[in-house]
C-alpha cells in the first residue's frame, strides 16, 4: 500500500487513554479517504503505547506510526512539535487533523507554522471538493468549514497549494464508527531522537476533576445566558433543571459572567449537545452557541427580546421575563406529573 | 534586572454582544452596528504583563498591534493603563493575512525590539476564535509557549524560569519553563486595572510617528523621558523587516473559498404566551409526547 498522500489523524492520549475526539477523527479520516482515494494514517506519541496503539486500528487505521519517549508521556508542546513534525515530513500526509482540545489548538499551530501551511480551527464540518482560483484548478482539496465572525458566518477555508491542509475539529462533531476487530492494520514505530534540551517545560503538577456535570448523555438541558442577568437569577435555572430532572447548561456569555462553571458551557467552544428537549433562557442564540445545541430534538426558548436569534430556530417561542415564566413552567410540571 | 515584556493585541469587532438590533431583517449579522473593542483576554494579558512588571523593578511592557490605523485606539487605551512603550505595525501590505502570516509580521515586531523574556498574548481573538496566532508566533520565535494560563505563579529572575498555571479540560495544569516564552492568557485571573485618569490627559493627543529608523534600545535602560514613551510608533513593512511575500494575502496559505451569511428562519416556532394557561398547556404537550416526565 502506497504511504504517501494518507490522510493523518493526530490522536491525542492521556495517561494511556485515548481522546474520544480521535477517534471521532479517525471515523472522519475513513470518509474523507476513501473520497480521495488515500489510506488513514495516525499517530500516536507517549509512553508505553502498545495497549493503545493495538485499540485504535479497528476503528480503521491503515498506518499508525507511534513515537515513544518516556518525556512524551504527558504533551507539552516543544518535544510533541519536534517529532510530528518529523514524521509529518517524512511520510507526506495530504491532510492532517487534530481535536480542537487544549492539546490540539496547542499543537496545531506550531506545526503549521513550522511547516508553513494552512491551519483551519474548529470545523464543524469537513468536505472534498474541487477550488479554482485564477485559472488554476484543484482538485480534491479539503474543504474546512467552520463559523466566523462570532458564528455569524459560515465560512469554507481551503489550503490547495500547500500540503498538508490542515484543521482542528470540535469533540462530539465528528460521528465515531463502531470498531471493526477483523480490520488490518499496521503498526509502525518511529525513531524518536530527543535531547535534553528538548523539554524545556516540566509538569509539576496535573490535577483533573471528574466532571460533575453530564451534558452529553442529558435527556433535558436547562441554559441559561447572559439575560438571566444575576447569579441569584441564575437559581431558577437550577431549579427548573431540577424539577424537570434535567442537567444545567449555559451558555459563554454566562460562564464569563461568572453565573455557573465552564463544566456547563454549551457551543462551539463547550460541549456539543443533542438533548430531547433543550430550554434556552435568557440566551441570545449566536452561531457559536446554536452550532452547540441547534440538534435538540425540541427546543423552548425564553426571552425578553422578541427579535433574539434564538427565536428562530425555536420550536416554543416564550418572550417574557424568567422571573415570571419559570415559576409557571415549574408549577405547570408539577401540577400535570 | 528587569524583564522584558511585550504583549500582542488585538482591536476586534464585539462579536460577542450581538442583539436583536444588530441583526439585519434578513437574518445576518450588521457589522456596522458592532463596535470595535481591545479584545478581552488581550486586556487581561497586558494586566498580567503589568503585574509582573510591577513586582519586578526595572521591567517595561511593551504593547504591539497589527492593524488599521484606527487599531491606534488600543494602543491609547494601554498607554492609559500603563504600557511603557506601544507600536502599531500598519502595511497595506499586510492586508487580508491569516494566522500564519499574522504571526510572521508579529514575528518581525518582536524582533525589532530586541531582547525580551515574556511575550504574552490573549488565548483567543473573539472574531476570530482561532488561539492559532500566539502559538505560531512563538514557533517562528523558536521560543516555548505555555497556552490557556490562568494565573503566573512565580517568576524566579535569576534562574531565568516561570511557573505558571494553564487551564485545560475538566483541571488545570502547573508548568515550570524557562525564559525566553511566550504565554497565551485566560481571563480568570487577572481583572484589567481601569485607565489612569492622569495618563489619559497624558496620551490623549499622544499621535503616531512613523519610525523606519532601528528600534532606539537605548530607553531601555535610560529615563524615561525619551520621546518613545510618549508617542506611538508607527511601523510599516520595512520597519520590521518584513519580507512581502511572506506578509498579508501572498504569505497566507488558507483561502476563504465562501461566506455563507448564517440566515435564519423559524420553520414551526409557536409562540406561547406567558400566562399560566399557556405555558401548562405546552407542558402537557411536551408530557403527552413523552419528551418530558
Amino acid at each position: 500500500m502506497a504511504t504517501k498522500n494518507s490522510v493523518m489523524v493526530f490522536v491525542q492520549q492521556d495517561d494511556g487513554i485515548i481522546a474520544e475526539v480521535s477517534i471521532e477523527l479517525i471515523s472522519k479520516a475513513r470518509d474523507l479517504a476513501s473520497r480521495v482515494n488515500a489510506p488513514v494514517s495516525a499517530v500516536l506519541m507517549g509512553n508505553e503505547l502498545r495497549k493503545a496503539a493495538e485499540s485504535l486500528i479497528p476503528y480503521g487505521v491503515d498506518l499508525l506510526y507511534t513515537a515513544e519517549h518516556k518525556g512524551l508521556a504527558h504533551y507539552t508542546p516543544v518535544p510533541y512539535t519536534k517529532v510530528l513534525v518529523e514524521i509529518i515530513k517524512k511520510h507526506s500526509p495530504q491532510i492532517v487533523l487534530y481535536g480542537a482540545t487544549t492539546t490540539g489548538r496547542d499543537i496545531a499551530p506550531r506545526i503549521a507554522s513550522a511547516l508553513r501551511v494552512g491551519l483551519t480551527a474548529d470545523c464543524t464540518d469537513l468536505q472534498i471538493g474541487d477550488y479554482k482560483s485564477k485559472g488554476a484548478q484543484f482538485q480534491n482539496v479539503l474543504y474546512q468549514i467552520r463559523p466566523a465572525f462570532g458564528g455569524n458566518i459560515i465560512a469554507t477555508i481551503v489550503s490547495p497549494e500547500k500540503k498538508p491542509q490542515m484543521a482542528t475539529v470540535r469533540e462530539g462533531v465528528m460521528k465515531m464508527s463502531s470498531p471493526d476487530p477483523s480490520f488490518k492494520g499496521q503498526i509502525i514505530a518511529e525513531d524518536v531522537k530527543l535531547g535534553p534540551d528538548d523539554f524545556p517545560s516540566e509538569i509539576l503538577e496535573r490535577v483533573k476533576e471528574e466532571k460533575s456535570v453530564n451534558l452529553k448523555g442529558a435527556q433535558v438541558i436547562v441554559a441559561g445566558g447572559v439575560g438571566v442577568g444575576s447569579k441569584e437569577n441564575f437559581d431558577l435555572i437550577l431549579q427548573l433543571a431540577h424539577t424537570l430532572g434535567g442537567e444545567v447548561g449555559a451558555s459563554r456569555a454566562a460562564v464569563d459572567a461568572g453565573y455557573v462553571s465552564k463544566d456547563h458551557q454549551v457551543g462551539q467552544t463547550g460541549t456539543t449537545v443533542r438533548p430531547k428537549l433543550y430550554i434556552a433562557c435568557g440566551i441570545s442564540g449566536s452561531v457559536q452557541h446554536r452550532a452547540g445545541m441547534d440538534e435538540s430534538a425540541r427546543i423552548i426558548a425564553i426571552n425578553t427580546d422578541p427579535e433574539a436569534p434564538i427565536f428562530q430556530i425555536a420550536n416554543y417561542g416564550i418572550v417574557g421575563d424568567l422571573k415570571e415564566v419559570i415559576p409557571r413552567f415549574i408549577k405547570a410540571f408539577k401540577a400535570k406529573v | 534586572m528587569g524583564l522584558n515584556l511585550i504583549v500582542l493585541i488585538k482591536q476586534v469587532p464585539d462579536t460577542q454582544n450581538i442583539t436583536g438590533n444588530a441583526m439585519k431583517e434578513d437574518g445576518t449579522v450588521n457589522r456596522g452596528a458592532l463596535p470595535a473593542i481591545f479584545n478581552p483576554e488581550d486586556l487581561h494579558a497586558l494586566e498580567a504583563a503589568l503585574t509582573i512588571r510591577d513586582s519586578t523593578p526595572g521591567s517595561k511592557v511593551h504593547v504591539l498591534t497589527m492593524g488599521p490605523p484606527s487599531a491606534v485606539q488600543v494602543l491609547k487605551d494601554s498607554l492609559y493603563r500603563g504600557a511603557d512603550f506601544v507600536a502599531l505595525i500598519s502595511d497595506r501590505r499586510f492586508a487580508a493575512a491569516d494566522t500564519l502570516a499574522t504571526s510572521y509580521a508579529l514575528k518581525c515586531a518582536v524582533e525589532k525590539i530586541g531582547s525580551y523574556d515574556i511575550v504574552l498574548c490573549g488565548r483567543q481573538a473573539i472574531d476570530g476564535d482561532t488561539a492559532q496566532v500566539g502559538p505560531q508566533t512563538a514557533e517562528k520565535l523558536g521560543i516555548n509557549q505555555i497556552t490557556c494560563v490562568s494565573r503566573i505563579e512565580d517568576i524566579d529572575v535569576d534562574k531565568r524560569t516561570i511557573t505558571a498555571v494553564r487551564s485545560i479540560e475538566g483541571g488545570y495544569e502547573k508548568i515550570r519553563a524557562k525564559l525566553p516564552i511566550l504565554l497565551t492568557l485566560t481571563d480568570e485571573h487577572y481583572l484589567p486595572r481601569p485607565p489612569s485618569a492622569i495618563k489619559l490627559m497624558t496620551y490623549k493627543s499622544a499621535s503616531t510617528e512613523m519610525s523606519n529608523t532601528d528600534f532606539d534600545e537605548s530607553y531601555l535602560t535610560s529615563g524615561a523621558d525619551l520621546k518613545a514613551e510618549n508617542t506611538i510608533s508607527l511601523w510599516d513593512i520595512n520597519a520590521i523587516g518584513a519580507d512581502p511575500e511572506s506578509c498579508g494575502l501572498a504569505g497566507s496559505p488558507t483561502k476563504v473559498k465562501t461566506i455563507d451569511l448564517v440566515v435564519l428562519k423559524s420553520e414551526d416556532l409557536r409562540m406561547i404566551e406567558n400566562t399560566d394557561e399557556s405555558i401548562g398547556d405546552m407542558v402537557h404537550e411536551l408530557i403527552a409526547d413523552h419528551t418530558l416526565g
